[in-house]
């Protein structure tokens, strides 16, 4: 089989524009949620969220363009540029034919154009109006990402979008590193793109009574709840041996993946599910549990999805889940749903890159349940050869990726 | 051209086009502006916005459709029609 290295990273999240602000943000332990801003919380019971805050659309797109983008296909090309800039995989815009035939596209979306969907229910049950704009099916469905970035640059390749919950990103990221690692394709554009901010979007999740409404507290026994966010994170992969042969700058390697059903309860995670899934990406990498240093968690700061993630890692690490280092990023760029493990995937080329492993921020009392080194507070500089990142969805769908060092 | 309804659909057309709307004329198309399917489809909504109409045009069959867009003309024509019909109606 082949290897699948990662070439180029482009971010959007509440910690900035860019993957320096999301990297930046991480290495200080700083929490982007605050008040919702960017919409009326009036009526409103949940008033916080990770929103991406300086992200525009019209400071990157002209009138024409925003008619047709979401504004996850406007954060999805933003972040597509920073990545392929930095892959260098094309000279200008678009790659060369012969790559393009042989360049993959899939890009998460847990609920497509969500805004896009609310402001049109708004406008045709609310307001009345009797037609809404043209391209609203275009700019709606949930492979407008995905199809807008393929446009962009000339992939050809298998192309589609990945929907599940938030798993959504680890099930796209583990799919694309599978196109190439089999040699179906040579390289992949992937990773997760999401905003449920809007009014219509917090509503439902408010429905869940899964929310906090004063901060999202991962692994800390005063945790009451996720806090939302938005962004993206779109990642370039490339088999190994065509990125050293050019040069390419490695951020890291996508060494597995491990992808499971629960097949038991539509909300309350599994623990076996869980396991299964992070056991299924050692497998696959080939790596020992005392090989990871690092775990991304799920980490939503939900009473019985820390509780449980714990048990999983315990179960599936044995001695070495007493030193893994194990944090959840939630509590910095909130639950991006189908971007966040594109947002962590983030983070952890982030740990492998310069050797830091990003912080559980908000931790203000140990909980004995989970019992886990949960990098409290602040940034720790360590050893990172290999980590996992987890994502386990509503619906007890499971995806695990695991990393090593390029 | 100096009537009101011509007048808000040349504006209609060359905010899609991006051209001044002198210089849209009786018998300008929309290959002469280079307006496409989607184009098309978005002067549409705005004139049905901009007169409150509903305009029977299909995309899958333009030239089928009750409503001509062959030219400005012939669009102008149209609009003036739908809002007769409106008029009448109400």
């Amino acid at each position: 089989m082949r290897r699948v290295v990662v070439t180029g990273l482009g971010v959007v999240s509440a910690l900035g524009i860019g993957r320096d602000a999301h990297f930046e943000g991480l290495r200080e332990g700083h929490c982007g949620i605050a008040p919702i801003s960017r919409i009326e919380t009036d009526r409103l019971m949940i008033k916080i969220a990770a929103e991406a805050k300086a992200f525009e659309g019209s400071d990157y797109f002209d009138r024409g363009q925003l008619s047709l983008f979401d504004r996850v296909t406007q954060m999805a090309l933003v972040a597509a540029d920073e990545a392929m800039a930095q892959s260098g995989l094309a000279d200008g815009d678009r790659v060369d034919e012969a790559l393009g035939l042989r360049t993959a596209t899939v890009i998460a979306t847990a609920m497509g154009g969500l805004h896009t969907q609310d402001d049109n229910y708004y406008a045709v049950y609310h307001e009345m109006k009797n037609r809404v704009h043209p391209f609203i099916v275009p700019r709606l469905m949930a492979n407008a990402p995905v199809s807008q970035v393929s446009m962009k640059y000339g992939f050809m390749g298998p192309a589609w979008s990945v929907a599940t919950a938030c798993a959504s990103s680890n099930h796209a990221i583990g799919q694309a590193a599978g196109l190439v690692r089999t040699g179906l394709c040579d390289a992949a554009i992937t990773g997760g793109t999401e905003s449920v901010l809007c009014f219509g979007g917090i509503k439902a999740w408010e429905g869940l009574r899964v929310m906090s409404k004063d901060g999202c507290r991962p692994f800390s026994k005063t945790r009451n709840g996720m806090v939302l966010g938005e962004g993206c994170a779109i990642l370039v992969l490339e088999e190994r041996e065509r990125a050293m042969a050019r040069g390419a700058s490695i951020l890291g390697e996508i060494a597995g993946a491990g992808m499971t059903a629960d097949a038991s309860d539509i909300v309350a995670p599994d623990m076996r599910g869980a396991a299964r899934a992070m056991t299924q990406a050692l497998t696959e990498a080939g790596m020992a549990a005392d090989e990871v240093d690092y775990i991304n968690a799920h980490g939503t700061a939900t009473a019985i999805n820390d509780r449980t993630e714990a048990t999983a890692i315990r179960e599936v690490l044995g001695p070495a889940a007493e030193d893994v280092l194990v944090s959840s990023t939630k509590s910095m760029h909130g639950h991006a749903i189908g971007a966040a493990g594109a947002l962590e995937a983030a983070a952890v080329l982030f740990a492998l890159g310069e050797q830091i492993v990003p912080p559980t921020v908000n931790h203000e009392e140990p909980d004995p349940e989970i019992g886990l080194d949960v990098v409290p507070n602040e940034a720790r500089e360590a050893p990172v050869r290999a980590a996992l990142s987890n994502a386990f969805a509503f619906g007890g769908l499971n995806a695990v990726i695991a990393f090593r060092r390029g | 051209m100096t009537d009101e309804v011509a007048k808000r659909i040349a504006g209609i057309i060359a905010e899609q086009a991006l051209v001044d709307p002198d210089e849209i004329k009786p018998d300008t198309t929309p290959d002469d502006l280079g307006l496409d399917s989607l184009a098309i489809v978005e002067v549409v909504f705005g004139i049905e916005e901009a007169f409150d109409l509903s305009v029977p045009y299909n995309a899958n069959e333009p030239n089928e459709s009750d409503f001509d867009i062959g030219n400005f003309a012939s669009i102008v024509e149209g609009v003036k029609g739908l809002i007769a019909q409106k008029d009448a109606a109400s």
